[in-house]
């Protein structure tokens, strides 16, 4: 990895965005002290990386696994005391989370016995157990079903409530749209693009709005630009209008009344996979171009 | 430290609560009492009932009167050889052993013996001894020594006692074939113990990285310290089920032998045993347990105490020697079928010392070879538990003790910085030029 320098604000949930092979892996075995960097720094909490750092993060690989000849509950708290809970401490915690997860009856179930599903939450269960200030997750959802991943969804959220940095790294977009705060995108070993969500957005916003109106619409200045009209139903409109300049958005609401019934008006904005695509269109980058078109 | 010492306790606790361990605890130390005493059981039958062989002999010169033994029952006949073929051949009996007619019977030649099957050495061996007697009887006669002198001659049979002096003046006697035995028993086992061992720690390895698990564990510890975890929990695996089989094999064996009327330690058993495999005159096994009291205080001498402590001792040695190297391999490798190739040199100086066990320290155990190979530390734990019990001079054993520690410490620093970067690498075509740049990283 070259000057890839990242700043990841506590208590946010962090996407670390790119490609296969683009590095994120290696950050982030970098942050687990899995690796040593070759070069630079690492300041977790404001201190210089130290093996003292290992017990408040947590990290679940893109890769899952677990001893698959061991039972559920013991494998729990040997996680939980490699990461320095005591194993009644351990104990305590993994029954509280047996209860969140309605799993009681698993504790002395082997994990080779379970679905790839069920091992997952427990893999997920092993990765928060110790309430670690800094989770890592690697493709968190992957392998789980609608019904799980928004049990998971629930669970990040409400830590992230209690004071936890969360980073994510993923390929899917609609995790980076619906759940991150920041982003950073990192192509080819370096970092292509860093910022909050709203940032981001905001600076690859396009200034176009979409309206449902009544009846059909015209703007005869050269201002706004119509670029699509539809009939959504008989005598209802969608159309998405580009505004030209630094207009203020109330002077295309102030032309709509004056013409029609307005239903709903909102600023387009670019989604994640836009602005990736765009990004990666304007950096020329074709390997990478596909692959973004086909997540 | 308290890291490593969860790790000991996880790869010991979960293997002996496997039944694996449990079938292989209780099985093994039953099976070896009863192969012995199987083997007891028929050897003794087998002496019982055995019938002797009827050999039939055309003697052309009329002089080899050859008489029964316990092994062959001796009938004469009295016909052309075509015809005590054709008669041979239609009766049950063993053999026909056809003496032609001779000028001279004390160079006979061209004795044949025809048989159905064929037979083994052994017994052509027996026959053989049986004429070579008797031509030794003619010859005897013809320097004129009577039958009595010759019986008496015959007779002859002289033993050695076996003394060893110490450093003090202190003699003990000591017996060859004993301390043979125990130091070859000794090597095997250790030879043994390393490789199965060995493997158990490849084995584990290979099954976290497969798992993918340890990508889990190395976010929690360091990769040398989760490496010496497994090694020290599998060894104290080891020397549990070591210490469990002990008990087993003496009280079980014991009971067994006691059940056919042997009362002795099962060391002598064996001896016994193959004793009366190899010979077929059982006037020997009769003579043997005159010797027994003997034997006993022979067995007696050799200290036990330091033999086991120095087994226990070279086979930890060893252990981690070879087993930071299996580890090494483990991490290497995404299956059992890839690590064949890098087993293969770990497996060669393990082999070295084997068969110089049995090539130099067994028959010479105070030569030169004997000497370097229970030394260097790669060979020293199979060779140097051969030569302990025929007396190892005390420098001798400190050298090979210090050097058996720095090399096992050697072989974890290398294995150490293979197995860090080889667990996190999957799908990758290793070879031995990827493994020295693992070992070269930095970081």
């Amino acid at each position: 990895m070259q000057d890839v320098s990242v700043t990841i604000p506590e208590k946010s949930i962090y996407g670390l965005l790119g490609p296969n092979g683009a590095g994120k892996t290696t950050l982030i075995r970098i942050i687990n002290q899995i690796i040593n960097a070759d070069a630079g720094e690492i300041k977790v909490f404001g201190e210089a990386l130290h093996p003292k750092h290992i017990g408040l993060i947590g990290y679940l690989p893109e890769e899952r696994g677990l001893y698959k000849k061991m039972k559920v509950g013991d494998q729990l708290l040997y996680l939980a005391q490699l990461k320095g809970l005591s194993r009644s401490e351990a104990f305590a915690r993994t029954k509280v989370w047996f209860e969140r997860f309605d799993i009681k009856d698993w504790w002395n179930k082997k994990v080779e016995d379970l679905s790839k599903g069920m091992a997952q939450k427990v893999q997920f269960i092993s990765t928060v157990l110790h309430q670690p200030r800094l989770i890592i997750l690697d493709e968190p959802f992957s392998g789980f079903d609608p019904v799980n991943a928004q049990l998971i969804t629930e669970e990040i959220l409400r830590l992230k409530e209690h004071g936890s940095t969360i980073i994510f790294s993923t390929h899917r977009m609609e995790t980076v749209e619906s759940l991150c705060d920041h982003i950073a995108m990192i192509n080819k070993s370096k970092k292509v693009l860093e910022g909050s969500k709203k940032e981001v957005k905001d600076s690859y916003k396009t200034n176009t709005f979409r309206i449902e109106h009544k009846g059909q619409v015209q703007f005869n200045n050269g201002q706004f630009v119509i670029k699509s009209q539809r009939a959504l139903e008989d005598d209802h409109f969608e159309t998405i209008v580009k505004v030209e300049g630094a207009l203020a958005p109330n002077v295309l609401l102030q032309h709509l009344i004056a013409q029609t019934e307005v239903f709903c008006f909102e600023q387009k904005l670019p989604t994640m996979s836009e602005i990736f695509i765009s990004l990666v269109k304007a950096e020329g980058d074709e390997a990478l171009l596909k692959h973004l078109q086909e997540v | 430290m308290n890291k490593i010492w969860l790790i000991v306790q996880r790869e010991f606790l979960n293997r002996v609560q496997k039944k694996s361990f449990l079938v292989t605890t209780i099985l093994v130390p039953l099976i070896i009492p009863a192969l012995l005493g199987g083997l007891i059981y028929f050897a003794v039958r087998e002496a019982e009932r055995a019938k002797p062989d009827v050999v039939e002999i055309l003697d052309e010169t009329g002089k080899f009167s050859l008489e029964d033994t316990k092994r062959f029952s001796i009938v004469p006949v009295k016909a052309s050889l075509e015809q005590a073929k054709k008669a041979y051949q239609q009766s049950d009996h063993f053999a026909l052993l056809y003496i032609p007619a001779s000028e001279d019977v004390n160079n006979p030649t061209g004795i044949t013996l025809y048989t159905k099957e064929s037979q083994s050495v052994e017994k052509i061996g027996n026959l053989e001894r049986m004429l070579t007697d008797k031509v030794k009887d003619f010859k005897m006669e013809r320097y004129n020594i009577d039958k009595a002198t010759l019986k008496d001659i015959r007779s002859t049979e002289v033993n050695i006692r076996e003394v060893s002096l110490s450093d003090t003046g202190e003699e003990k006697s000591s017996n060859t074939g004993i301390l043979y035995g125990l130091g070859m028993s000794l090597g095997i086992l250790m030879y043994m113990f390393v490789f199965i061992y060995g493997i158990q720690i490849m084995q584990g390895v290979i099954d976290e990285k497969t798992s993918k698990i340890v990508e889990v564990i190395v976010s929690s510890v360091k990769p040398f310290q989760l490496m010496l975890g497994k090694i020290f929990g599998i060894a104290s695996v080891g020397i549990v089920q070591f210490l469990i089989w002990i008990i087993l094999i003496t009280t079980v064996t014991s009971s067994v032998l006691g059940y056919f009327g042997m009362k002795m330690p099962q060391q002598q058993a064996m001896e016994q045993v193959t004793k009366q495999m190899d010979d077929d005159e059982v006037k020997e096994a009769m003579q043997q347990s005159s010797k027994m009291p003997e034997f006993l205080s022979n067995l007696g001498s050799i200290p036990f105490g330091q033999v086991a402590f120095l087994f226990l001792f070279y086979f930890l040695g060893g252990y981690l020697l070879y087993g930071a190297l299996f580890a090494a391999v483990g991490s290497a490798v995404d299956s059992i079928q890839e690590s064949q190739q890098f087993q293969f040199p770990i497996t060669i100086p393990l082999l070295i010392g084997y068969f110089g066990l049995f090539m130099f320290v067994l028959r010479d155990p105070h030569g030169p070879v004997s000497f370097w190979l229970s030394i260097i530390p790669f060979t020293s734990p199979v060779t140097m538990v051969g030569r302990i019990a025929f007396g190892v001079p005390a420098w001798q054993l400190v050298l090979s003790m210090s050097l058996l520690v720095a090399g096992f410490l050697f072989t974890t620093w290398i294995a150490g910085r293979i197995y860090r970067v080889g667990i996190l690498m999957t799908g990758t075509k290793v070879n031995y030029k990827v493994l020295a740049r693992w070992f070269m990283m930095r970081n």
